[in-house]
């Protein structure tokens, strides 16, 4: 079922953490390592009879402190197709955003003996703060403008499938890199597996000294397009933006918005990615997000749930006693 | 006048205003340092043997958001000018007034009085009835006043008082819901940030304010390579102008927010190491006129909480003395220099008589072992919260004995 393009070490030494609180951290042959046990999944879900009850009597909670639709469901169904419990606590960031509620919600998680724990949060480091009163694993679902590390491993998966290979790959990111959490995980993700990354935004949206996250700064999105082999949309997420970071969508799509044109720069077999959800006609046109041979959207969405999948297996095969990880 | 017995502190090794340390005695009377050097207990007198330790004014600390007695007392500080971010604010006389008695006898209160009503930066509040009622100097807050000129009005009504204004160089157009320092630490974590920079346009807006009002004005921290040098070059054509900075911004720079570290949280953020070596720089050629704490205890209803959402500001007066002591200890500064820093510059910022050991002075001596090792713990200071990002750090300097007003001060709390 898995196709490791090499050996990992025996057993918990393959991925030795605790959670998975953001890419940062990960070495790459433990990134290599989800993706490969993703692997199975993706050929798993592909069948008819897609339940392996491999988390049987776990009990897995999603807990969403900001709105979410996608992960929120990708995450349940990962849950459920290993056969766990999965209970999610959607939660109205108002409520919970000062105090010790936060800290006190994790530890009411904790006491209700969880055995996984997703979280989304508004705020950079909450996932780490609430990570760090908990006894059980904690994945990190996106946490303010800091990581989104499934995201990163879904479109690492992705590429892979259909590029193969990270090493030399060009990949320009495009959007508003500022707010960006899914920028941020997938620049170490991919930098740290060899690809060469490239991001691209308006001044305004970018984060200072991003240059030292090994990354080409671009203003220019049709010199940031040049040869690319893969293309990573970004949402323009006008609600994270107090103050004006733009003059109008309008003029954001005149420079930055991809389009059959501007896609024509790129290498004739380049990936156009998303992660959702997309403002269709500001950063994406339509009609290269339907592209049926080089848009991956959909694709990502699927090896979503391969990668959430691996994630709970993998990180609680201790807790099930498995050998090697016990 | 004070009824207590006079005191003799014999022994020690005093640290004297035109830059000598000698071994001395120091007689006070009546409140007063009434000799210093070669003087003797007379009888009655209560003597304190100082057994060959520093002699040394007790610290002044400017600036600070709370009267936390023990915190200050273990600092070795014996006064401290108060902020008027209370709550209320100190912005109506009455709670001037209120404010400046509330640490008598073995602990006095400066307060500084808020610049605008209700800190809210629009219209000005009553300087000069504050004044009155016992504010040492006027304060913007927490925040910058946006508007110039609403801050110009302020500088000359100050100036016309003889006043100083403390203010906070921040930019706030700039800084927004900012809580780091734009830069690769602020984009790895993911966390709202603000140029450097926005402490330099502040800066140099209220210069030129300050300047054409012909006012004094102080700023409270200055924490960034260009601040420093926009201080320092209006300090050469003679602007009446100070400035401040607190041991975390020659100690820290923004790789103490590594993960999320919220006791590292503080306003202005911490900034980048070539900006905490300007910042020593700036401390050792006199550009920086004092140090002081900002001591801001905070619990963990305001810190055990995702870094944006927390509180910035940490408790200081404790690890003020030894930290500063660590500019000594490098050659950056001579001991009577850090106590310029620490006492003698405050002092004179607030117009009090204190902060040097001085015939005439008011008597507030603290005894002092500048090498005695010890280990910052949060959990065990005698602040009302433990909230430093020195916690576990091992420091040196440690304050032996207190006396304000020639009274001894009685720590509540044991030193740990």
């Amino acid at each position: 079922m898995t196709s490791p393009e090499f050996t990992y070490p025996e057993g918990s030494a393959a991925f030795p953490h605790r959670g998975l609180v953001g890419i940062a951290g990960l070495a790459p042959h433990e990134i290599m390592f989800l993706l490969d046990e993703a692997q199975q999944w993706v050929e798993l879900n592909r069948h008819a009879q897609k339940r392996r009850d491999l988390l049987s009597g776990l009990t897995i909670i999603n807990a969403f402190f900001e709105n979410s639709t996608r992960t929120l469901l990708s995450f349940e169904i990962a849950g459920k197709r290993l056969g766990a419990d999965v209970v999610n606590m959607a939660v109205a960031t108002s409520s919970v955003k000062k105090g010790e509620t936060l800290i006190d919600t994790a530890m009411t998680l904790n006491s209700m003996r969880a055995d996984a724990i997703a979280i989304r949060h508004g705020s950079s480091g909450a996932v780490q703060l609430i990570a760090d009163k908990v006894d059980c694993p904690v994945i990190n679902a996106g946490d303010g403008q800091h990581e989104h590390p499934t995201q990163a491993l879904l479109d690492a998966l992705t590429i892979r499938q259909a590029k193969r290979a990270f090493n030399g790959l060009r990949v320009t990111i495009c959007g508003d890199i500022l707010h960006s959490r899914v920028a941020r995980s997938n620049i170490l993700c991919l930098t740290s597996l060899g690809a060469e990354v490239r991001v691209c935004a308006p001044p305004a949206l970018m984060p200072a000294d991003i240059e030292r996250m090994n990354v080409q700064v671009f203003h220019d999105f049709d010199a940031a397009l040049r040869n690319a082999d893969v293309v990573m949309m970004l949402r323009l997420q006008l609600e994270r933006m107090q103050g004006q970071f733009i003059p109008s969508p309008r003029e954001y799509r005149h420079l930055y918005g991809l389009s059959l044109e501007r896609l024509a720069k790129a290498e004739s077999n380049a990936l156009v990615m998303h992660p959702g959800p997309m403002n269709r006609g500001i950063e994406i046109d339509s009609n290269v997000a339907d592209l049926v041979d080089r848009s991956m959207i959909t694709t990502q969405v699927e090896m979503g749930v391969a990668i959430r999948m691996a994630c709970l297996d993998v990180l609680t095969r201790k807790a099930r006693g498995l050998e090697g990880w016990a | 006048m004070s009824i207590h017995a006079p005191l003799t502190v014999t022994g020690g090794k005093l640290v004297l205003p035109d830059g000598r340390i000698e071994a001395g005695n120091i007689r006070c009377e009546g409140g007063f340092i009434t000799a210093i050097g070669d003087v003797s207990p007379q009888a009655g007198d209560i003597v304190h043997q100082a057994g060959g330790k520093l002699v040394t004014p007790g610290l002044v600390d400017v600036a600070v958001f709370s009267i936390d007695k023990p915190a200050f007392h273990f600092g070795g500080v014996t006064r401290a000018a108060l902020m008027p971010d209370q709550d209320p604010p100190l912005d109506v006389p009455a709670r001037v007034r209120f404010a400046a008695q509330s640490g008598k006898p073995d602990f006095w209160v400066h307060p500084l009085a808020a610049a605008t009503k209700n800190l809210e930066g629009d219209s000005l509040a009553e300087i000069a009835l504050m004044r009155d009622a016992g504010a040492r100097a006027v304060a913007t807050g927490r925040s910058w006043i946006r508007d110039s000129g609403t801050m110009l009005r302020l500088l000359q009504y100050a100036g016309m008082l003889d006043m100083v204004v403390v203010t906070h160089a921040e930019d706030s157009g700039l800084v927004g819901k900012a809580v780091a320092t734009a830069g690769e630490m602020a984009t790895r974590l993911g966390l709202p940030s603000a140029p450097a920079e926005a402490e330099a346009l502040a800066i140099a807006r209220d210069i030129a304010l300050a300047e054409l009002a012909g006012a004094k004005i102080h700023f409270r921290k200055v924490t960034t390579a260009a601040g420093v040098d926009l201080v320092r070059r209006a300090k050469d054509r003679g602007a009446k102008v100070t400035a401040g900075v607190s041991p975390a911004y020659f100690m820290l720079s923004d790789l103490a927010l590594a993960n999320f570290r919220t006791f590292a949280h503080l306003s202005p953020p911490l900034r980048s190491e070539a900006d905490r070596k300007a910042v020593i720089a700036a401390i050792a050629d006199g550009t920086i006129d004092m140090i002081g704490s900002g001591h801001d205890p905070r619990g963990p209803e305001d810190k055990r909480l995702p870094y944006a959402d927390s509180a910035p500001g940490m408790a200081g007066s404790e690890t003020l003395l030894p930290l500063t002591m660590t500019l000594v200890r490098d050659g950056v500064i001579s001991m009577n220099r850090a106590f310029d820093l620490l006492a003698g510059n405050p002092a004179k910022l607030l117009g009090v008589n204190a902060g040097c050991l001085a015939e005439g002075k008011e008597a507030d001596i603290a005894v002092i072992d500048p090498d005695r090792p010890w280990i910052v713990d949060s959990d065990e200071m005698a602040a009302a919260a433990g909230n430093t990002p020195f916690d576990k750090q091992p420091v040196q300097g440690r304050v032996l004995a207190l006396f304000k007003g020639g009274m001894a001060v009685k720590a509540k709390k044991p030193a740990f």
